[in-house]
């Protein structure tokens, strides 16, 4: 079983990254584009008889993936194929 | 005193932390691996800058989880001096051994340069050889030095005098409230992004950062 | 699938064509060689190890031109890197090499894997990097794609060197539109150790352990050697896939292993190399080459990151941060924990035979059988044809350019803000120059000095390439690259010991292109013969060309120093009001090839004037040895811009003027005659530094209080504001950086 895990600054947190980005994609003329938010994604994999998987990956991301203080997540299971 | 210069995969400041206490100060200081299990007999704990495990994932996230790192929380937590400079402050932040984060610099660019600081407290352990809002010069070498907490963590380390330096001319990374350096509400935590271990000698044209290596080995007579 | 041909629909197929190995080769690896036909897997070995990047077949008449020994060289070329003694029972050792294809295809990666592949070329000598150096060479900054390309470059160069700790110190970064579509990156590192600690890449002992070492293998970077052996086109854009990905934090614990294994174990070790260009056939066989030793390798043990991959694939492969060790027998196991205690994996993966054979296992198969030699020493050395370019015939028919100067304030300050001559902090700011705290001059001064800790010696390094003059002049340009980098040595006080380089040119199957490395690497072993910098390590990077159309010809020199009194490190920078202002050596019409030149024109052309190499070394010494006695305050080397340029440079970031009366005219306060410098003299020591200079110095002025740069020409003056100049010189290429050209 996968699951995609999405790691971003927090709302209130200034992203530069993200407003560089969207400098640049009004250079490319999509004047459009109101917003980018940069984060990452993880995506992990779990052995099939692996019990209550979400409580795994909210104590994962508890734990390391995410800083509380600037960060924050949201995930979701991905199809098997 | 004895000190413990903590060693992580990727940590690169090591040799100049130990060189400034030893070398320069005449500190009794020890390297210690990150897979050390004990600090019983260090009487204070100093962490290097570097990339520690590469600063994959986020600057300092993984190191959190090192074996010493329990050991360095228990020192911390009974009142022992723990430095952390650079790489050593991301990691104190991520393991909760102080407030807030460092995120990456508003430029998106590593930057190394001497930058103008204010000594914002002299009144730590760490700082009690400056004088009050005394004007230093230190390098910095950081992609991951801006500062960040909410607005009433930093309201906190304000009222608390926990801001020990301030970036006094240019901003060179974003901090909120120009922040450079923090101590913990107790005080002997103190993680600051600038390098004071690479301001110690005349001929690398800079010795700033010789005070704060003295203050910490030479308590002042109110601590 | 064990060969994907067999040798017969080798032989009429000819695959190896496109791996750059020709017919008579294969047909004399066949006949000759082997008295067969060779299968897949080593027809694709030989093709790499018979390219111009592992073999040097084409360059390597040329390169024994060059001087490479003296009393204190104790390793010249042909190992990772060189080794020059500096006393003590300690070593410098440095190299550098180019990553000029990847870095096109990639700036990021390429740029970073350019710079760990140097550092382990240092490391496993057994000395502890203590320096990276970089020379950029880039089209004009005047377009987004080469703007986004330098930034990447100079992130990538940053970000690896940074995470390894191993400060950046100095470099070169030029610009010019011949490099748009091909650009130069090369990078430096230099290292220190102690003597008793040096290794070789070597090979032998019957039953000694092959191991292998670090990152897992895939299929990146598969003819990476050849692919930098044949030159750019549009058409094969989608040939340019074979980039190899760093991993800084990898190539920092195998540095800290490999360190360890070699100081304190160093009787385990019979040799250990970097798995370089061609991986690791080259490593293996050029180890069991150099230790006249048969090796027979398991492929199946090899550690792989991709499944399936072929023994072809696997010995090609170019993956980074993996070094390869002969290992005595017995102390297998001893080894593999020193890399365990860094989590890093450590792999027997052949052992040493008796005989010279060359060996390979695949998959329960033997997929090579060849004796070792014909991979490393049987390769057929290549006469080229070459030719004095048209161009060189012309230039020294035509009348001399002239540049006519109405207003030597405004050229300055046009000058000042030409990409090449500008401010570069902007990028060296992003490198880390000062971590291991033994920085006495970082970045943006004539040369970077280090500290011996320990000691009161000092290590000066520079880099230098100016692909203009070489154009212009090949056998004078590489003379004039010499001198370049020795007066930016002298300049800090520091003695040259030796040089490293890298020779960048285009298509040598081009006979006026070879005539150019020909006739550029003849001006600078004359220069190193009369310097005493023998060249100990170096590479050639050749078919740097976009759509036919070659890079100037830039041979890059890396040149290391000696300071045997850290007290005498001398500025750059003027020090006092009042000192006297000395300018060493002749100035002549040198306007060809020089930045006013590009400036006024948009082009370079004309002949250089030749100098005397001789003269010019021995005003170096005298200087020197004024520098020693402590009578200079402060030194600079005149190079692009001239004298004008240089005054500025030596006033920036102070509070201090000049004040200077000049018999040369406003044309001549720009021209680039070589083997010049300005040099400040405390009052007290004038007597002493013209009578030891003599006429090869004149006094032009004093410095002054006033920040202004005052200056009488005979046909004219200067009066310029050093703030004003210095904010123009700083805001240039960021501000070209931002332009949404």
């Amino acid at each position: 079983m996968k699951v995609r895990i999405f790691v971003t600054y927090k709302q209130s947190v200034f992203d530069p990254q993200g407003e560089t980005i969207k400098d640049a994609i009004h250079a490319l003329g999509h004047q459009g584009v109101t917003g980018v938010t940069v984060g990452k994604f993880f995506d992990v994999t779990f052995a099939p008889e692996t019990a209550d998987v979400e409580a795994a990956v909210q104590a994962i991301a508890d734990q390391l993936l995410v800083n509380f203080n600037m960060e924050t997540y949201t995930y979701q299971v991905m199809e098997e194929k | 005193m004895r000190l413990a210069v903590i060693v992580f995969p990727g940590s690169n400041c090591d040799l100049d932390l130990y060189e400034a206490l030893h070398t320069v100060c005449g500190a009794d200081v020890e390297y210690v691996s990150h897979k050390a299990t004990s600090l019983a007999g260090f009487d204070g704990v100093m962490i290097p800058g570097g990339f520690s495990y590469g600063d994959y994932l986020r600057a300092g996230a993984i190191a959190r989880f090192a074996p010493v790192m329990k050991e360095v929380i228990r020192l911390a937590k009974a009142g022992a001096p723990v430095f952390g400079t650079c790489n050593g402050f991301q990691i104190l932040t991520e393991a909760g051994l102080l407030p807030g984060a460092l995120k990456k610099n508003d430029s998106q660019r590593f930057v190394c340069k001497t930058v103008a600081l204010e000594v914002v407290n002299n009144q730590t352990r760490f700082t009690h050889q400056y004088t009050a809002h005394e004007r230093i010069n230190l390098p910095i070498a950081h992609a991951d030095g801006s500062f960040y907490a909410d607005q009433a963590t930093l309201d906190q380390l304000e009222a608390n005098g926990q801001v020990v330096f301030r970036y006094a001319e240019e901003n060179p990374n974003g901090s909120l409230n120009n922040i450079a350096g923090i101590t913990n509400a107790a005080g002997n935590v103190l993680g600051m992004m600038p390098h004071p271990e690479r301001a110690v000698e005349a001929i690398l044209g800079n010795t700033d950062g010789l005070r704060l290596f003295k203050s910490l080995l030479t308590p002042a007579a109110a601590d | 699938m064990k060969q994907a041909m067999t040798p017969e629909e080798i032989k009429a197929q000819k695959p190896y064509l496109d791996w750059s190995l020709s017919e008579r080769e294969y047909n004399y690896i066949a006949e000759e060689l082997l008295g067969r036909l060779p299968n897949y897997t080593e027809t694709g070995l030989y093709s790499a190890m018979w390219s111009e990047h592992c073999s040097y077949k084409k360059s390597k008449p040329v390169l024994r031109l060059f001087p490479n020994k003296n009393a204190r060289v104790l390793q010249g070329p042909g190992e990772g890197a060189g080794v020059v003694d500096i006393d003590d029972g300690q070593a410098v050792v440095f190299k550098a090499e180019s990553h000029n294809h990847p870095s096109t295809v990639e700036p990021y990666q390429g740029a970073a894997t350019g710079v760990g592949g140097i550092l382990r070329d240092i490391f496993s000598m057994g000395a502890r990097p203590i320096a990276s150096l970089d020379s950029l060479h880039f089209g004009e900054l005047d377009n987004p794609t080469m703007k986004m390309k330098v930034q990447d470059t100079v992130k990538g160069i940053g970000d690896y060197g940074n995470c390894m700790g191993i400060p950046t110190i100095a470099g070169e970064t030029t610009f010019d539109p011949c490099y748009s579509g091909n650009l130069l990156v090369n990078a430096m590192s230099v290292g220190l150790m102690d003597q008793k600690h040096l290794q070789k890449g070597t090979a032998n002992g019957i039953g000694n352990a092959v191991m292998y070492v670090g990152a897992k293998t895939g299929r990146d970077g598969i003819h990476g050697a050849t692919f930098a052996s044949a030159d750019f086109s549009d058409e094969n854009a989608t040939q340019r896939s074979a980039v190899q990905v760093g991993d800084p934090f990898m190539e920092k614990l195998l540095m800290e292993a490999c360190l360890e294994l070699i100081e304190q174990h160093a009787d385990w070790l019979v040799g250990i190399q970097d798995m370089g260009a061609a991986g690791i056939v080259s490593s293996s066989a050029e180890m069991a080459s150099e230790g006249q030793a048969g090796m027979e390798l398991n492929l199946d043990l090899v550690p792989q990151r991709e499944p399936n991959m072929s023994a072809y694939e696997i010995m090609l492969s170019e993956s980074q941060e993996r070094m390869l060790l002969c290992v005595v027998k017995g102390h297998e196991a001893d080894v593999q924990a020193i890399f365990k205690n860094y989590d890093l994996e450590a792999v027997v993966i052949g052992r040493i035979t008796a005989g010279h054979d060359y060996v390979l296992h695949h998959d329960g198969q033997e997929v090579c059988h060849i004796p070792v030699s014909t991979l490393t020493d049987d390769v057929l050395e290549e006469a080229s044809e070459e030719r004095e370019p048209a161009r060189l015939k012309a230039a020294k028919q035509a009348p001399a350019w002239v540049p006519g100067i109405k207003d030597a304030g405004a050229t300055l300050r046009q000058l000042l803000a030409q990409s090449t001559i500008a401010d570069k902090s902007v990028f060296f700011e992003q490198y880390d120059s000062m971590v291991r705290t033994s920085t006495v001059v970082g970045p943006g001064s004539d040369a970077g000095v280090l500290r011996v800790r320990g000691t009161r010696k000092g290590l000066a390094m520079t880099t230098d390439g100016n692909g203009r003059f070489v154009y212009l002049d090949p056998e004078i340009g590489g003379k004039m690259a010499l001198t370049e980098a020795a007066a930016n040595l002298i300049a800090t006080g520091a003695e040259p010991l030796a040089i490293t380089d890298c020779l960048n040119y285009g298509d040598p199957t081009d006979p006026e292109i070879f005539w150019e490395l020909h006739h550029s690497v003849m001006g600078m072993a004359e220069a190193c013969r009369v310097f005493d910098t023998p060249v100990i390590s170096g590479n050639v990077s050749l078919y740097n060309e976009n759509n036919g159309q070659a890079i100037h010809p830039t041979p890059m020199v890396g040149m290391v120093g000696l300071i045997k009194n850290l007290d005498r490190v001398i500025p750059m920078a003027a020090q006092h009001a009042g000192d006297a202002v000395y300018l060493l050596g002749q100035t002549g019409d040198d306007f060809a090839g020089s930045e006013l030149q590009k400036l006024l024109t948009g082009d370079i052309a004309g002949a250089l004037a030749d100098f005397d190499l001789q003269a010019t070394r021995d005003n170096f010494h005298r200087l020197l040895a004024e520098m020693q006695a402590g009578h200079i305050a402060s030194a600079h080397d005149l190079a692009e811009g001239g004298l004008g340029v240089g005054l500025a440079e030596i006033l920036f970031k102070t509070e201090l003027g000049v004040n200077l009366t000049l018999t040369l005219t406003k044309d001549q306060f720009f021209a680039e005659t070589a083997g010049r410098m300005i040099v400040t003299v405390p009052v007290e020591h004038t007597a002493a530094f013209e009578a030891a200079l003599g006429t090869a110095v004149t006094k032009v002025g004093e410095v002054t209080n006033s920040h202004w740069l005052q200056v009488r020409l005979a046909d004219g003056q200067v009066n310029e504001n050093v703030q004003a100049l210095q904010t123009i010189w700083e805001e240039a290429i960021p501000c070209q950086l931002k332009s949404k050209d």
